[in-house]
Formats: structure tokens, C-alpha cells, sequence
């Protein structure tokens, strides 16, 4: 089995209005420090081995389903999990 | 004239869309489910707003993948006229069928109110009964509308005529260069956040929307029947 970690984030060039409001709640929280925030999903994937290529297969289901190339950008990390 | 009204599950504009193509226009209507494969019986597909899927993962994001789609992209490649509004809209661009991607609104608000239109392009099979640069008010309600694109997909939106409706005055949600629709460059799919199927009666509010629908049907008629 593996853990795969999926990070979906909107690309750098499309504003994304959550980070802004966000970025504004920390600054009246007073840490003005906060230049940017960008808001993304996370999710676990847990998925059998088999005999597909699993890069290949993570990569297409995030083009095809978990992130919108549009707008998103996506990363993940694989983790060998041991089943339970 | 005949027409599918198609529901997801969480799709809640589906009745009033019914509504407004068996009541007001006096057409053929018909609702399919989401499961349906076969869509060669109906003559324009509408897809209504709600929520399809709850709205998992991105408006549309798993709408896109139910059976029926692949029977929506057939039709459109055919030329039928096809309508998605609102999350119909977003259904629509997950799917490929047009270019572009929803953002929240850039007020985070989900805004419900009627607001008003520019026609910027009369001359589709959707848009004829209108004039040019009409303003019509229609109802928005949603969360995610503020339209984005890269942009070179907009000079090509631009050059090609294919915005077809623009928020006049303000714009409610950030949409890029104010888009409330647009089609595809063959000019048969349209896709808009606000609800023309909610404008269809001065009663309630407004019945700009019903122009629309008229366009739909007068463009089906120079087509499809034969004068003597």
C-alpha cells in the first residue's frame, strides 16, 4: 500500500480572494509580517500497488479530476504504507 | 422543438428551467437524469444551476465525469444549441466543452440579487431576439462566478465575438473583463452565471430571460422547418 499526499494550490498568477481575506484577517491580528497567503486543499490518497506505474497514475488523476490545470497547480509525495 | 432539461444530483434550477421552456415557451420539455447515455432525441440540451454533486471538489469537477456528458459533447459537436447556467456553466467549463475556470467570488459572498446585462453579442443562435448592447436584468446566485482565463484565451474570446453577455455597471463577482457568458467558437455552446430561466415573468421581477429561449426556437425553425 501507499500514502499518497496530494497538495492542490491555485497557480501564482490567478488571485485567489480567500488568501486576500485571510491575509487581512493576520494583518488586524497584528502579524503584519504576512506578505501572502494562498489557500490549497490537501488529500490523502491510499492506494493499492499494482502493476500500473503509480507516478503516472497520480499524475493523471490529478490532470484529469483532483486539480483544474486552469487554474490550479498540484504536488504530491508518495509514502509506502504498511497495510493494516 | 424539443428540449432535455438534465439533473444531476443536487441540481436545483431543474423545475424552474422546465418551467420556462413547457409554460412560457410552449416547447417540448423533458427531464434526464445523469445516467442517461443517449440524448438523440432532444433537439437543445439545457443544463440547470444547484449544486451537482455537492459541489465536491470544484463546482462541476465530478458532473463532468457522469455518463450523460459524453451524450452532451455528442450533441454539441452536432450543433445543437447547449445551455449551461450557473453551475450548468461550470459544469461546462470543467468539461472542456469551454474555455476558462470559476474562482470564488471576489467578495466570498454567495450573492443572490437580480443584476443587470450587456448584450454583447446578438448575433448567436442564443442572443438573436435581443439588440445589440441591450442591458436586460437577470438573476445571479452563486458562490463561484468570478470568471477567470489566461490571456491569451481572452484575446481569442475577444476576436472571435464568443463573450456574449458582460455585467453592466458593476461587476458583482471579479469575473475577468466583467463576463457573465460566453460561447464556443462554433458559437453553440453557451455558458452563463445568471438565470435566465428565473426572468421569464414580468411577475416575478423580470422577462428578459424569455428572449433567450425565443432565440433558441427561431434558430431552430430557420433550420429545421421547411417553408412553403
Amino acid at each position: 500500500m501507499y500514502k499518497v499526499k496530494v497538495y492542490v494550490t491555485l497557480r501564482e498568477s490567478v488571485l485567489d480572494p480567500q488568501g486576500t481575506a485571510v491575509k487581512g484577517a493576520l494583518h488586524s491580528l497584528s502579524y503584519t509580517e504576512v506578505k501572502d497567503v494562498r489557500i490549497g486543499k490537501f488529500m490523502e490518497l491510499v492506494i493499492e500497488k499494482s502493476d500500473r506505474d503509480l507516478d503516472e497514475m497520480v499524475r493523471d488523476m490529478c490532470e484529469k479530476l483532483l486539480s483544474n490545470p486552469v487554474i490550479e497547480d498540484y504536488r504530491y509525495e508518495i509514502e509506502e504504507a504498511v497495510a493494516r | 422543438m424539443k428540449f432535455a432539461v438534465i439533473v444531476f444530483p443536487g441540481s436545483n434550477c431543474d423545475v424552474d428551467m422546465y418551467h420556462a421552456v413547457a409554460d412560457e415557451l410552449g416547447e417540448e420539455v423533458e427531464y434526464v437524469w445523469h445516467d442517461e447515455e443517449n440524448l438523440d432525441r432532444f433537439d437543445a440540451i439545457l443544463l440547470p444551476g444547484g449544486f451537482s454533486y455537492g459541489d465536491y471538489l470544484r463546482s462541476g469537477a465530478i458532473a463532468r465525469f457522469s455518463k450523460v456528458m459524453a451524450a452532451v459533447k455528442q450533441a454539441a459537436e452536432a450543433g445543437k444549441p447547449v445551455l449551461g447556467v450557473c453551475n450548468g456553466f461550470q459544469i461546462l467549463l470543467e468539461a472542456g466543452l469551454l474555455p476558462g475556470a470559476m474562482r470564488r467570488n471576489q467578495g466570498l459572498k454567495f450573492i443572490c440579487r437580480p443584476v443587470q446585462l450587456v448584450v454583447e453579442n446578438n448575433e448567436t443562435m442564443f442572443t438573436s431576439a435581443y439588440d445589440k448592447g441591450e442591458v436586460i436584468t437577470i438573476p445571479i446566485a452563486h458562490g463561484e462566478g468570478n470568471y477567470y482565463c489566461d490571456e491569451q484565451t481572452l484575446k481569442r474570446l475577444v476576436e472571435n465575438r464568443q463573450i456574449v453577455f458582460r455585467y453592466h455597471g458593476e461587476n458583482p463577482n471579479g469575473s475577468l473583463a466583467e463576463i457573465a457568458g460566453i460561447v464556443n467558437e462554433r458559437g453553440n455552446v453557451l455558458g452563463m452565471m445568471p438565470h435566465p430561466e428565473r426572468a421569464v415573468d414580468a411577475l416575478l421581477g423580470s422577462a428578459d430571460g424569455l428572449k433567450l429561449f425565443r432565440s433558441i426556437v427561431n434558430y431552430w425553425r430557420e433550420t429545421h422547418v421547411v417553408t412553403a
